[in-house]
């Protein structure tokens, strides 16, 4: 790996940084340093209350009409989460080698919810955000964001890597049919990691989280969507089909879990430390994460897609509609779709990429570097379905619920009664 | 500047701030907390005084969960605080202020870090439960971390700086030779620490307690790192309905109803006390 730049040697505790959902963080394990982002959130809040106000909605204009008079301008500001890029920038510096155009990265988003109430007032109020591009999460935030028509629609003309190289799975997404607002940046399994210096039996499916065998050792994960989903496959139902009786149903098991003393606690993306000190012995967790913990530290925790089926999440590429240069943001989009960028960012961050070509590149990347420490990994990055998974893998995964802003509420409050207790 | 206007005048920054930065927040917060609407539609002031029956009837226990956590983590202040603080304002001697800066020390460090160092410390094989497992005076299967006990030592631990301090501070501007004199009154060493030196510390303690029963109860930094199940308190439940749910009615009625105890709370408390003992300056 001599070559190849590295955070540092903590880096696979910071990994959670890249999907904080609830809490940003900066160190290995630290949830949540939301004093200041909540000056946001107040902000928007106090922005929408004075007196109340009416709807936030625009009617987005069309794609053609809004591409006609934009042109290149030569630089563009993208806003990602922390460690979503190596330190060096690579591929950007590869973009603006291959362009010219310059971009300037900015580690801004550390949170979807707290990011959105950033963004929101001056979306509302059609200024610019200070981003022509930015990554967020199929979550709720996104759902609003495209429900207020804050997101441009993409000209797919302008994005010839993607329709060549994205997989299927990426190209026509449940949270945004055909994939009008949002490209993927990358995704990741939400399933179940178990440490197997105390578990000495084979983890395979989500009804284990349940066994009272392992009273006070089982961690859920604190965010509404992601603990709704675990229920919901429990109970074998699609969570992108389910209905309100689903949720319900999905809630009282979750609560039974809880009172039964089996979840020790909820969290948000700080379970690797306890995994690994034994605190948990299993809990629901991200792929990459799992992944870069045993890279990089020699652990040996498993992690598994449990036989119910589990999550697959996408972080996504968009472009707010106050965006100051469009045009770049889009040939960045396009950019990260290149088989060879796509494998050079997977490298370092291990989670997966929507281009499923990456996997051959790797193993020539592997095959190159033959006997290095770098070909190592890279082979054994290629080889693991952490990282690539399998067409197996992929058919027992599942997308999230998709919500509209009004449902949300409910579905919110449901199971946040359940984590917050 | 004529001599009436000039105190007015130096005063007149502090009160800009405030009403800038406090009133008007509130203000906007408590028209925020009686509308109805949700991000996307927009808020409307309908004055629905139903937010604070929902936000109550739906977060009574955690209301209530925060108040006893914040009481219990003051009583432990209290506990560990005061002798401390006697000890460094009567023994001190020359190096009180050193004394005082290492109980100032952790502040140095992120207050998020200093929780999450607990998680370390607590953790079940870990520094304190390890060993004393070890050596069989703790089952094996007991926990500490994820617990209302880890919750409410961590909250003691975080603000115990905020007692120690304004109890030293009213220590040790006390006079010692009014406990010299107590003795020739023929106090002995409990006597006078009941007669003389408790009264004239408490003003110091109600500060103490109002600097470490707030932040306590309305923090949620230490239950989120340190708690389980059933930990969650009220600042979890704002901060939850802000950040993450966008139900800025909700989260705002239940601020003005945690203000609202609190203020109970204190001013009872400081009538219990006796208000004009309290609110005496000591010279």
């Amino acid at each position: 790996m001599s070559n190849r730049p590295r955070a540092n040697s903590n880096l696979p505790l910071l990994r959670g940084l890249t999907r904080a959902r609830r809490s940003p963080l900066v160190l290995p394990g630290m949830t949540r340093r939301r004093t200041l982002q909540a000056g946001g959130a107040a902000a928007a809040a106090l922005a929408l209350s004075a007196c109340g106000v009416g709807g936030q909605q625009r009617d987005p204009a069309a794609s053609g009409d809004y591409w006609a008079d934009k042109e290149r301008t030569g630089s563009l500001r993208f806003a990602n989460w922390p460690l979503y890029m190596d330190s060096d920038r690579t591929q950007l510096q590869q973009f603006t080698e291959a362009t010219g155009i310059e971009v300037e990265y900015k580690e801004d988003v550390q949170e979807a919810a707290s990011f959105f109430g950033q963004i929101q007032p001056r979306l509302a109020n059609g200024d610019d955000t200070g981003y022509d591009l930015m990554v967020l999460p199929n979550g709720f935030e996104l759902a609003k964001l495209i429900e207020l028509g804050y997101l441009v629609q993409l000209d797919h003309a302008k994005l010839p890597n993607y329709a060549e190289y994205a997989g299927e799975t990426y190209k026509n997404t449940a949270y945004d049919p055909g994939n009008q607002y949002t490209v993927p940046y990358t995704s990741g399994i939400t399933g179940i990691a178990y440490n197997p210096d105390y578990i000495d039996r084979e983890i395979t499916s989500i009804a284990d989280l349940w066994d009272p065998e392992f009273e006070g050792k089982v961690g859920m994960m604190g965010d509404a969507q992601e603990i709704a989903n675990f229920g919901l496959l429990l109970n074998g139902v699609n969570p992108a089909e389910s209905t309100l009786e689903d949720w319900e149903a999905a809630a009282e098991k979750l609560r039974e879990q809880r009172d039964a003393g089996i979840v020790r606690a909820y969290y948000d993306q700080d379970f690797i430390q306890p995994l690994t000190n034994g605190d948990l012995w299993m809990t629901m967790a991200w792929s990459g994460d799992i992944y870069q913990q045993n890279a990089e530290e020699g652990t040996n925790l498993k992690f598994i897609v449990p036989d119910e089926g589990a999550t697959l999440w996408t972080d996504n590429l968009m472009i707010p509609y106050t965006s100051q240069a469009p045009v770049d943001a889009i040939e960045l989009m396009d950019f990260l779709y290149d088989p060879e960028i796509a494998t050079g960012l997977t490298e370092y961050i291990a989670y997966i990429t929507p281009v499923p070509h990456a996997q051959e590149v790797m193993a020539e990347w592997a095959d190159a570097e033959d006997g290095s420490e770098r070909g190592e990994a890279l082979r054994e990055m290629a080889e693991s379905s952490l990282v690539f998974p399998s067409e197996g893998d992929y058919q027992k995964l599942h997308n999230y619920v998709n919500l509209e802003a009004d449902a949300q509420e409910e579905f919110a409050s449901l199971f946040h009664e359940i984590t917050q207790s | 500047m004529n001599r009436k206007i000039t105190p007015y005048a130096l005063v007149l920054p502090a009160w800009a701030w405030l009403a800038l930065f406090f009133v008007v927040p509130i203000g906007g917060m408590l028209s925020l907390s009686l509308t109805t609407g949700n991000v996307v539609t927009g808020f409307q002031q309908t004055f629905a005084v139903g937010n604070y029956v929902d936000a109550v009837s739906t977060y009574w226990e955690q209301i209530l969960r925060s108040l006893f956590y914040g009481a219990c983590a003051t009583v432990l202040c209290i506990v560990i605080g005061y002798p401390m603080a006697y000890w460094i304002a009567f023994k001190g001697g020359p190096y009180k202020s050193t004394y005082l800066l290492l109980i100032l020390l952790p502040f140095f460090v992120s207050f998020v870090l200093r929780t999450i160092s607990w998680r370390f410390l607590l953790s079940d094989s870990g520094v304190v439960l390890g060993p004393l497992k070890s050596m069989g005076l703790l089952p094996e299967g007991f926990a500490l971390l994820n617990s209302a006990p880890a919750v409410i030592l961590g909250l003691a631990y975080n603000f115990l700086p905020f007692m120690i301090l304004p109890i030293y501070a009213v220590l040790e501007r006390m006079d010692p030779r009014m406990v010299e004199a107590a003795h020739d009154l023929y106090a002995g060493r409990a006597q006078a620490f009941v007669r003389v030196i408790l009264p004239v510390s408490l003003p110091g303690v109600f500060a103490g307690v109002l600097m470490t029963f707030i932040p306590t109860s309305s923090d949620y930094v230490n239950a989120s790192v340190l708690g389980g199940t059933h930990n969650t308190m009220i600042g979890n439940v704002i901060q939850t309905q802000y950040l993450i749910n966008n139900n800025y009615p909700i989260a705002s009625s239940i601020t003005f109803v945690l203000m609202g105890l609190l203020l109970i709370g204190i001013f009872s408390y400081a009538r219990a006390l006796g208000t004009e003992r309290v609110m005496e300056v000591h010279a």
